[in-house]
């Protein structure tokens, strides 16, 4: 087990990168305690494969280094650094049996034959495997491989981190929730240090004890999934998680108020605003907007229902706003008010939030 | 991957060149220079065995011969291959397994016994000594692998392209040819190298099938063995010259080349 | 492949193939089974002979002898050109720019006219004056492909290695190309070695593509000719007669019909239930 420290770290896959966009991570510095759920969220080529595989020594890196427990391993073979990934899709060796599988990492490092015995069941055992270890690997369901991949991680007493990359996504939508469960489990059960790299928000969410959320090469947030609901530091991580996202709202700030749609909202950050007015947003989750007597003139748009909630859509001029209603509550028709809750909204300037930043 | 491997690739591809580079060689020395003695350049340059070829019309129509046909079976091959392969990727139908391992087993007949039924045959319908002859003999093994080719990799399209495109109200020809070909353009690539392939390098039936007017550079070949001696450096320089046209289509398919070898099927 | 409609007007575009093919397959071979039932005396008679040409092939010394060196041959070919392809294919450049070139300059051989092939080798191995032939000689062995059987079958072997083994190769390389990085980076984390990652990911997903390969190998090397008779002739005598060579000798060279005939049929069975082996053996493969 170990704490990982990246420092610096920046990467390219181009042989002479020049400028910021020949480079897949822009600079990055994080620290990621022993032991921890941890999980990297992003849309598709936001770097975060790039990150895992510089953290699992597939690639080395540019720029920078990474540490494990302060040591400099960089350059290290993922060998050396003791480290398990899952894939994917499902890894196994075809020709071997589960068992032979989940033996295969401690064979090729010498452990002793009993050993190796105790510890297969063990982690077969974890993942439900016991009763297919006589069998041949390549006769398993998709889901019954990724738990080998797993198993063959879990297997050695010696790992740093555990990666998982996107590993549910060859896995029948109805398995997903249980392997999602039961990776949670593990952890809990092992207490290894574990790095989910997912675009899937809500694998993220309740997977992960800190998310690291990237975009473009960057990290734009991170912290607990509570964290990033309540408090996201950039638009991108309002629209991204939360479903539906965030809403956000062109806004201007005069003399420490926000003003939208000619009105003064009152914020968490409006008075820390010291700049020239750029590009500025509101940002409100649709679970902190609600009806008002008086407040924002909306026009009522599109009611859907979600289930236990019904997700209503407004528009004031060119701006659409959405909100949450409970089961039960009235949603009145045609013009009506909305008014926003003050701790929950956020000015954004070009994208970030103001005071936010550090 | 460690070093000393890294020279495996190279020292068979030295193996590889040695034949075809003793051969330029003794196409630019004189027949002389090469009974007379053992030298690894030529010592009197020359490259009148190439002049000879360019200009004697039994040389060079050789060629054009050679050409001529295994043009003539590429086309043919894979555009008979094509409607079939999209037959055996699309549809099931009545004997279709055992039609595609008949095709198949056709591939597995040794030139040597059609040898003498395909003179016989193709003189009795007047086609002996013609382009056509050659052209469509070779179709018996050109079109199945055509067709495996091509199968493997129309099957590799989705049908939901189909579908849209019917949905879309496009006839079946307009389809196949607007839509569905640009497609699998990678396959007929691979399908007419292939084609080219077999054609050109093999002459038993060739040389069996043609005697003057369509005679194919294999039998030019031949005469200068027979006639006048060993006329080596004239033998070496018409060799040569057959390995352009096989250079040049691989040039073009380089790019395909590992793909062709999987046949969308690995 | 069960969403395959069932559809048999499908037949329609299948006719010209099967027409094309069903004109240069089926009457040919009627003409074949016709001869090797048939004896004539001259002036086109022909009468009902039976088995008698399949008897006499059967029996005779020479078909014995054709088919044991063409056995010989095969065997001895597909033992050198597939492990020999399989290891090239494995240190083959597999990202970069040499990798156009490798393929390029690998596949030239493929692409020569077989009786090119055949006079080049002739051309080289000619112990005085040929760049094989004077090498060997030099060494200080007595070689000469025209008068010792042994040298006659090294420099077919040589030949038949050289031209061929790229097919292998490339085959090889198509498949290893294939396989998903992932696999390679799963066995670096597993920590397995060099000979634990070709034998546990590479050969078992090289399966089908040397299947191919041993069948294609097989098939072609049984049915040798132009280059074998452009080298050698069959000779010295006929130390290196193989079927097809004997075959055409026979049929071409004597025109004794009936016995070309049976014999014909008798090699076109061997072929296709070794290969209807290996076919059955590669679906089988496939479905596990």
């Amino acid at each position: 087990m170990a704490k990982i420290t990246l420092k610096n770290l920046k990467h390219s896959y181009l042989p002479f990168p020049t400028e910021d966009s020949h480079y897949s991570l822009k600079k990055m510095s994080l620290d990621w305690a022993d032991g921890g759920a941890y999980a990297l969220l992003g849309p598709s080529g936001c770097g975060k494969t790039t990150l895992l595989n510089l953290i699992s020594g597939l690639l080395i890196p540019t720029e920078g280094s990474i540490l494990f427990d302060g040591r400099d391993v960089s350059r290290a073979t993922p060998e050396e650094r003791n480290i398990a990934q899952v894939f994917q899709f499902p890894v196994i060796y075809d020709t071997m049996t589960v068992y032979d599988n989940l033996a295969f990492p401690l064979r090729n490092r010498g452990v002793a034959e009993v050993e190796i015995d105790k510890r297969v069941h063990e982690i077969a055992g974890m993942l439900d495997l016991t009763k297919t270890l006589k069998n041949r690997a390549s006769g398993l369901t998709a889901d019954g491989k990724q738990k080998i991949s797993l198993g063959r991680g879990l297997v050695r007493s010696d790992v740093n981190v555990i990666m998982f990359d996107e590993p549910l996504t060859v896995i029948d939508p109805h398995l997903k929730w249980k392997l999602r469960s039961k990776l949670k489990e593990l952890h809990q059960r092992t207490r290894r240090t574990m790095i989910y790299v997912t675009h899937d928000q809500t694998e993220a969410l309740t997977f992960a004890d800190q998310v690291v959320v990237m975009k473009d090469g960057e990290i734009v947030q991170t912290g607990t999934p509570i964290e990033l609901f309540e408090r996201p530091m950039h638009t991108f991580v309002g629209h991204f998680i939360g479903s539906p996202g965030m809403n956000v709202l062109p806004c201007e700030v005069k003399a420490g108020k926000a003003i939208f749609a000619g009105q003064n909202i009152a914020t968490v950050n409006a008075k820390s605003y010291k700049g020239k007015s750029q590009k500025l947003e509101l940002g409100v989750r649709p679970e902190f907007v609600s009806f008002a007597k008086k407040g924002i003139p909306v026009d009522i748009v599109k009611v859907a229902d979600a289930g236990r909630f019904r997700i209503v859509e407004t528009r004031n001029g060119t701006s659409s706003i959405k909100l949450l209603v409970p089961e039960g509550e009235d949603i009145p028709s045609g013009k009506t008010h909305l008014s926003f809750d003050a701790t929950h909204t956020q000015v954004y300037e070009n994208g970030w939030m103001v005071g936010g930043r550090t | 991957m460690k070093p000393l491997t890294r020279y495996v690739p190279v020292i068979y591809i030295i193996f590889l060149m040695l034949p075809i580079y003793w051969l330029l060689n003794m196409s630019f020395k004189t027949t002389n220079e090469i009974l007379g003695g053992f030298s690894l350049y030529p010592h009197e340059f020359t490259v009148a065995s190439y002049v000879k070829i360019f200009t004697d019309p039994s040389w060079y129509n050789g060629y054009i011969n050679s050409i001529e046909y295994v043009l003539i079976n590429t086309v043919l091959s894979v555009s008979v291959a094509l409607p079939a392969a999209y037959a055996f990727s699309r549809y099931r139908f009545l004997g279709d397994k055992h039609l595609f391992f008949w095709l198949l087993s056709n591939r597995m007949a040794p030139p040597a016994v059609f040898a003498l039924p395909f003179f016989q045959l193709y003189s009795e319908v007047g086609l002996f000594d013609t382009p056509w002859a050659v052209a469509l003999a070779h179709t018996l093994f050109n079109i199945p692998l055509a067709v495996w080719i091509l199968e493997g990799f129309m099957s590799g399209v989705p049908k939901a392209l189909d579908e849209t495109a019917f949905v879309d109200g496009y006839s079946f020809p307009r389809f196949f040819f607007q839509i569905f070909i640009p497609t699998i353009a990678a396959g007929i690539g691979v399908a007419c190298f292939f084609c080219f392939m077999f054609s050109w390098v093999e002459l038993l039936l060739a040389k069996t099938l043609t005697s003057v007017a369509a005679k194919p550079i294999s039998a030019a070949m031949t005469k200068t063995a027979s006639t006048s001696g060993y006329e080596l450096g004239l033998l070496a320089a018409a060799g040569s010259l057959t390995i352009i046209p096989g250079a040049i289509v691989i040039y073009f398919v380089r790019n395909y080349i590992a793909k062709g070898f999987a046949l969308g099927r690995v | 492949m069960s969403s395959k409609a069932v559809n048999q007007k499908a037949w329609f575009l299948v006719a010209p193939v099967f027409l094309l093919v069903a004109f240069n397959a089926l009457i040919p071979l009627m003409t074949v089974v016709n001869f090797s039932v048939q004896e004539t005396f001259g002036d086109n008679v022909f009468t009902w002979s039976g088995v008698i040409w399949f008897e006499q092939v059967m029996h005779s010394e020479r078909f014995h002898g054709a088919l044991f060196r063409q056995i010989m041959f095969s065997a001895i070919v597909l033992a050198i050109e597939v492990p020999l392809g399989l290891g090239i294919a494995l240190t083959m450049p597999r990202k970069g720019p040499w990798v156009s070139v490798c393929l390029v300059l690998m596949s030239l051989p493929l692409l020569i006219p077989y009786n090119v092939v055949g006079a080049m080798w002739n051309i080289m191995a000619l112990p005085d004056i040929g760049l094989l032939g004077k090498g060997i000689n030099a060494l200080g062995i007595d070689y000469n492909y025209t008068r010792q059987p042994i040298s006659a079958w090294f420099t077919l072997v040589l030949m038949d290695v050289w031209h061929w083994t790229s097919l292998v190769a490339l085959l090889c390389y198509a498949g290893l190309v294939s396989i998903p990085d992932a696999y390679y980076q799963a066995a670096k984390v597993d920590g397995a070695r060099t000979w634990a990652v070709f034998r546990f990911i590479q050969l078992p997903k090289l399966k089908h593509v040397l299947t191919i390969a041993v069948l294609l190998r097989f098939m072609d090397s049984f049915m040798i000719y132009t280059e074998a008779v452009v080298l050698t002739g069959g000779g010295p005598g006929s130390a290196t007669t193989f079927l097809s060579i004997d075959l055409v000798k026979t049929a071409l060279g004597q025109f004794d019909l009936g016995p070309a005939a049976a014999m014909s049929i008798i090699y076109f069975i061997i072929i296709l239930a070794v290969s209807w082996l290996f076919y059955t053996l590669m679906m089988k493969n496939e479905e596990a």
